[in-house]
């Protein structure tokens, strides 16, 4: 965004008016630009997505009546919320409770400063990107945190430090599955890191060694737990917590939590998308700007959103892991061997400086061999279940 | 069974999720099972149930003989029938209701009935804002009660609430054993 803006300001559109005034005022437009128009519409068209797919994987049908396909339920359902009593329970710490919320929201909303659009649009392309969003990332912990202690009920006390614990735990595999990639770039820069990937796969940082390849499995795993994803639900896990650290919240303040969980599965796969899938990267077709900007838009938003996609796929597939369990995949499993990768690709890097494209074709057909063993067991349960002769296949998404 | 070592237990997990998430994924590409009713049913279902299903209680009053034989096979006294006997006109009901709040649809009120005028209907969805309104009131004016003709009827209005009726008396009449030898009825 600041070179378009630096172009007007140059332009002389903006007259005297000082710079960091200008700077400020085009951040403020494009931020509530993005807030509005992308964040919100896409966290709530989420959870629609989220329920039709979820329904999907057991054998349901979701929600299917407001609007076509039921497109419009987010609304109805952000409407009820809205119009529900906001409730200040009579034992909570009032202040604390009404801010927890926000501080979730801006927790989850300052991410949205570094997540590229395309090549240019950006809010901002921070120096710093990868390192800033790890670290506002963590703002939501301490809002959750706040959300467990204010409420004074224990249920969303024990949700709260759960939470804290499980995403504190887990910034620590996160940043270590982060640190390859910034070797491999020597930037932490959310565009200089697409930058030095390619369109095609094996110019992907996911296939430029083994060692990343499981650095970006650690990353999903590890992202899914700081966004309290399910398997690693558990400062929510209804079974336990009646609805951890939300509990007590009702109304509009209830549904900032649920914007921030579902917005959260989108950035998510902003992250990886950026690290290890090329980001926005296209190939080489068109020269037209506006078309370009477009088409980058497109594939940058079709990889995130399928991650998004895989998420939910997970929660309709994985059972909630207990908290001794959740610890212990963080520090005996995914800590250890996110070292592992981080020395793995020092030593890489040492040997291949360029990189090794023998290696990286070869991780290539690994991803893919692993895509066709994939469909072949899909294909195998289906016959197993006799779905074909049955006449159950249906291919058709939106039944 | 062998204890799984550090790399083993890796393995497995890498394992489990990969083929979890197989079977999962062959769920996208099945049917769902849900049945959206009632709106989305290729026909409603209470046309696909049987000609005896008991569902909440009708009375054809234009062949209800008055006898008060289902008021008194009631065991919970969820019908209350008024009628007296009229010199010029015969036998005339003021009063026929059927308290569907307190009815278990037991189906003896309709064994009895020489006509079968009081008889189940596949008809369930029964949910109502208040008590009252389950009380199901057939007589509005006071009628004539129906008298059997000897020669057999032979008004084309009643004739086939008879016909209907005494099919109704009939099945239940007719035993396990004989009735699964007789050809089935369309419902």
């Amino acid at each position: 965004m600041q070179e378009f803006l630096d172009s007007l300001i140059a332009q002389g559109y903006f007259g005297s008016l000082p710079h960091t005034l200008v700077y400020a005022a085009g951040m403020l437009v494009f931020g509530l630009v993005v807030v509005f128009g992308f964040v919100l519409i896409v966290a709530g068209l989420t959870t629609w997505v989220e329920r039709r797919v979820w329904a999907r994987l057991q054998g349901r049908v979701g929600p299917n009546r407001v609007g076509p396909q039921g497109l419009l339920q987010w609304l109805a359902d952000g409407v009820k919320c809205i119009m529900k009593e906001d409730v200040v329970p009579a034992a909570a710490d009032a202040r604390l409770f009404k801010l927890a919320p926000y501080v979730v929201v801006v927790g989850f909303l300052l991410a949205f400063v570094v997540v590229p659009f395309g090549s240019r649009p950006i809010i901002a392309d921070l120096n710093v990107g990868i390192l800033y969003l790890t670290a506002v990332t963590s703002l939501v912990v301490v809002g959750i945190l706040i959300a467990g202690w204010a409420s004074n009920n224990k249920w969303s006390m024990i949700g709260g430090i759960r939470a804290a614990a499980q995403i504190v735990s887990y910034e620590i595999p996160t940043s270590l599955s982060i640190m390859p990639i910034v070797l491999l770039t020597g930037t932490l820069s959310m565009q200089g890191i697409i930058a030095q990937q390619g369109w095609a796969p094996q110019d992907w940082f996911i296939f430029h060694n083994p060692f990343t390849f499981v650095a970006f499995f650690i990353l999903y795993t590890s992202a899914l737990a700081e966004g309290n994803r399910t398997p690693f639900d558990l400062p929510e896990a209804e079974s336990e917590l009646v609805a951890g650290f939300v509990t007590e919240y009702t109304g509009v303040r209830y549904l900032m939590f649920f914007l921030v969980e579902w917005g959260n599965l989108y950035v998510i796969g902003a992250i990886v998308t950026t690290l290890f899938l090329g980001g926005w990267q296209i190939p080489p077709i068109t020269d037209n700007a506006v078309l370009r900007i477009l088409l980058e838009f497109l594939t940058f938003f079709v990889k995130a959103y399928f991650w998004a996609l895989v998420a939910m796929w997970v929660r309709g597939t994985l059972p909630r892991v207990r908290v001794d369990q959740l610890m212990a995949i963080c520090w005996k499993y995914l800590t250890p061997i996110a070292f592992v990768n981080l020395l793995g690709t020092a030593v890489w890097i040492t040997v291949w400086p360029q990189g090794n494209q023998v290696a990286r074709y070869l991780m290539t057909l690994l991803g893919l061999a692993l895509i066709v063993l994939f469909f072949r067991r899909v294909r195998f349960h289906l016959q197993r279940a006799r779905i074909r002769e049955r006449g159950q296949l249906s291919l058709n998404p939106l039944v | 069974m062998k204890a799984k070592g550090y790399f083993g237990r890796i393995k497995d997990t890498c394992v489990t999720v990969f083929e979890g998430m197989a079977v999962t994924f062959s769920y996208l590409v099945r049917k769902p099972s849900t049945v959206q009713y009632p709106d989305r049913m290729p026909m409603r279902v209470q046309d696909t149930l049987p000609f005896r299903y008991r569902g909440i209680l009708e009375v054809d009053l234009e062949i209800c003989t008055g006898c008060l034989a289902c008021e008194r096979a009631c065991p919970i006294d969820c019908i209350v029938i008024d009628a007296a006997k009229d010199k010029a006109r015969g036998m005339i009901m003021t009063r026929f209701d059927i308290d569907m709040a307190k009815c278990m649809y037991c189906g003896l009120c309709s064994e009895p009935c020489p006509t079968g005028a009081i008889h189940h209907t596949p008809e369930f969805e029964g949910a109502d804002y208040s008590l009252e309104s389950l009380v199901r009131r057939f007589v509005h004016d006071p009628v004539v009660c129906y008298k059997p003709k000897k020669a057999g009827e032979d008004d084309p209005t009643i004739l086939p609430l008879l016909e209907r009726g005494m099919r109704y008396v009939d099945e239940f009449a007719t035993p396990e054993t004989k009735k699964a030898a007789a050809p089935e009825q369309p419902a």
